[in-house]
This record gives C-alpha cells, sequence and structure tokens, in this order.
C-alpha cells in the first residue's frame, strides 16, 4: 500500500482536526493538542494498514488526545474561563458560550456533535471515529443537541 | 500560532519520527526542493519536475514520515545560495545515497568528485565509476541523478564538448557550466 506524503494529511486535514480541537477543548489546549495529534500520528502512521479514510484516522487520534486533555484538566485546579491572550485564526466557534455547554455534554455526545458542526463530518464518519454505528452517531448528536439546548433554555 | 508545524518537525526529528525532511530554495532558475534524511541530503529536484511527484517518491521509497521542516535544511540551504552566488566551490553537507545502488552509485560518486570548474565525458565518468564501456549507462546515471547541483552531472558532456542533456534544461546546465568557469557576469 501506497501512503501519501504525512506533510499531505497536515495540507489537507490538519484544519479540520484543529477545528475540531478548538471545539472540544478550548483554543488554548487546542494547539496542544494538535501537536500531541500528530505526533501520535506520525508514530502510527508506516504500520497504516488502511488509507481510505486518513482524515478519519486522524480525527479518532484527535478524540483520543481530547480524553487525555479532559483526563488532566480534572486533576488540575478548576481553571477560570480566561480571555485567550493571543489573537486565535482558528475558524472560531462563532458562540463560546454554546460551545462551553457542548464540552460539558457526555463524552460521547461531546464528540459526536462536535465532530458533526465543528469537522463537519457525516454520520457515517463519526461512528468511524467515535466507534459506533451510523445509526448510534445520529442518535449521539441528537441527544448532545438536546442536552445543549436544555442547558440553554435554563 | 495556532498550526505550528514547525514546532512538529522539530519534535518529530527530536522523536525520531521525521525520515524525510524538505523544503523549497530559490535558485536564479526557478524554485528547488531539497530533502533530507537524517543521514544526509536524498534528493534536489527543479521545478520541472512536480513537487508532488518527487513528495510521492520519496515517501514511497524512504518512508511516509515526510514533513516539511524548512530549519532542518538550513545548511544546505546556506551552501547552495553561496554556491549560486560563486562564492562556494565545494559542497560539505553529508549525501544520503540510498537512492542510488549498483553502477548508478558508483557512476554518481565520481560524478560527486570531480572538481569545482572541471568537466569530464560520459565516457571518462564510466571509466571512472570502473566500467569503461557503460557509457550508455553513465549517462542515464546522470539523467536519473536524483541530487543534482550538488552531485553535479552538469559537469558531464558529450565527447567533443556538446552537452548533452540536463534535468533541468539545457539553458541551466551551461548557467552552471558559465559560473564555475567565471565567464558568467553575476548581477548582485
Amino acid at each position: 500500500m501506497r501512503l501519501p506524503p504525512f506533510q499531505t494529511l497536515i495540507d489537507h486535514h490538519g484544519r479540520d482536526v484543529h477545528r475540531y480541537l478548538v471545539a472540544c477543548v478550548g483554543p488554548i489546549d487546542a494547539d496542544d493538542c494538535w501537536q500531541e495529534t500528530m505526533l501520535a500520528g506520525l508514530r502510527a502512521y508506516p504500520g497504516l494498514r488502511d488509507d481510505r479514510n486518513l482524515r478519519g484516522w486522524l480525527l479518532r487520534i484527535a478524540a483520543r488526545k481530547v480524553l487525555d486533555a479532559h483526563r488532566a484538566t480534572r486533576r488540575r485546579p478548576i481553571p477560570v474561563e480566561a480571555v485567550p491572550d493571543r489573537a486565535v485564526d482558528a475558524p472560531a466557534p462563532s458562540d463560546p458560550a454554546l460551545w462551553r455547554a457542548v464540552r460539558r455534554l457526555p463524552e460521547k455526545q461531546r464528540a459526536a456533535v462536535t465532530l458533526r458542526f465543528a469537522a463537519d463530518l457525516d454520520y457515517a464518519a463519526i461512528g468511524d471515529v467515535i466507534e459506533c454505528s451510523e445509526a448510534a452517531a445520529r442518535q449521539n448528536v441528537r441527544a448532545g443537541l438536546a442536552g445543549v439546548r436544555k442547558e440553554w433554555d435554563r | 500560532m495556532n498550526m505550528d508545524t514547525h514546532e512538529l518537525a522539530r519534535r518529530a526529528a527530536e522523536e525520531g519520527l521525521l525520515d524525510v525532511a524538505y523544503t523549497t530554495v530559490d535558485a536564479p532558475f526557478g524554485r528547488m526542493l531539497v530533502a533530507a534524511t537524517p543521514r544526509g541530503l536524498v534528493r534536489t529536484a527543479f521545478e520541472a519536475e512536480r513537487e508532488d511527484d518527487v513528495l510521492t517518491e520519496l515517501a514511497d521509497r524512504i518512508s511516509p514520515r515526510v514533513l516539511e521542516a524548512p530549519a532542518r535544511l538550513d545548511g544546505v540551504r546556506r551552501e547552495l545560495h553561496s554556491y549560486f552566488e560563486g562564492r562556494l566551490t565545494e559542497f560539505s553537507t553529508p549525501i544520503d545515497w540510498q537512492l542510488s545502488h549498483g553502477f548508478l552509485l558508483r557512476a554518481r560518486e565520481a560524478c560527486a568528485a570531480i572538481p569545482y570548474g572541471q568537466v569530464r565525458t560520459y565516457k571518462e565518468l564510466a571509466t571512472a565509476a570502473g566500467s569503461p564501456e557503460a557509457v550508455r549507462a553513465a549517462g542515464n546515471a546522470m539523467a536519473k541523478n536524483p541530487i543534482p547541483i550538488v552531485v553535479p552531472c552538469h559537469r558531464v558532456l558529450r565527447t567533443g564538448g556538446a552537452l548533452g542533456g540536463y534535468g533541468g534544461g539545457l539553458e541551466c546546465k551551461r548557467w552552471l557550466l558559465d559560473l564555475e568557469s567565471g565567464t558568467l557576469r553575476i548581477y548582485s
């Protein structure tokens, strides 16, 4: 199997991965998570057996890094919602408060909603990343949106 | 920085995950792509070769861990710029020969030994590579030289002095020979 140069993956999908990470962990931690995702990708890349969905593969690694970041955050003192002290040119979540609500969702729902609306994946691809069926992915997005709405209406 | 690819390349290199680093270098006749492994310079390419094709070739033949990493190629870039300005006559950047084998390798090594400002014929090159009869193969070794400029295939001509061929175009070959013979007017 011929794998494309890793730089091609970064050029084609790096921005989507970053957008997904910003939505999951916020703009500050996203940069670190992006580095960790790409390093983990590089490490595993030559052994990859299936080159059909490289974007999904990268997002799956990113999803694992998000889990790591959340575990680390839980061990840290509760952070104040700090304002980034630098420009973030990421396609910023249009409404930070909304994304904060998304980030409070249960793991799978959060990943599903973020992948749907920040990385623009279809349900089959989301299922691929969070390791469930297309139907279950759709259900997770629906439940996640309901959860956000509920919090929003309070 | 959002997606700091330079930082990524630095960390990848540190962890032994950067198998092929590449960047582009401005040359008097267009952009060149240069690529190196941890062992040394492995590929240079003129603009006539599509960048995507060259990178795909490197991913196939060496490793798919290919990253754009200008900082890893600072030394080569500096040497090339000095060379193009007529200030450098011998490259000291280490070479990784892994894309060359057998007679092709011997011919290219013999080519690398031709001093600045001198020329050889394909026949002389074949002889220097240990197979005086293999003139055509020597020509082939030059035509497909993976490291033009640094492995100076422009210093190899046809018997009688005709230019022969050149991957970067004959105009480029003539420019390089003029540069090295001191007949080129360098404007700065």
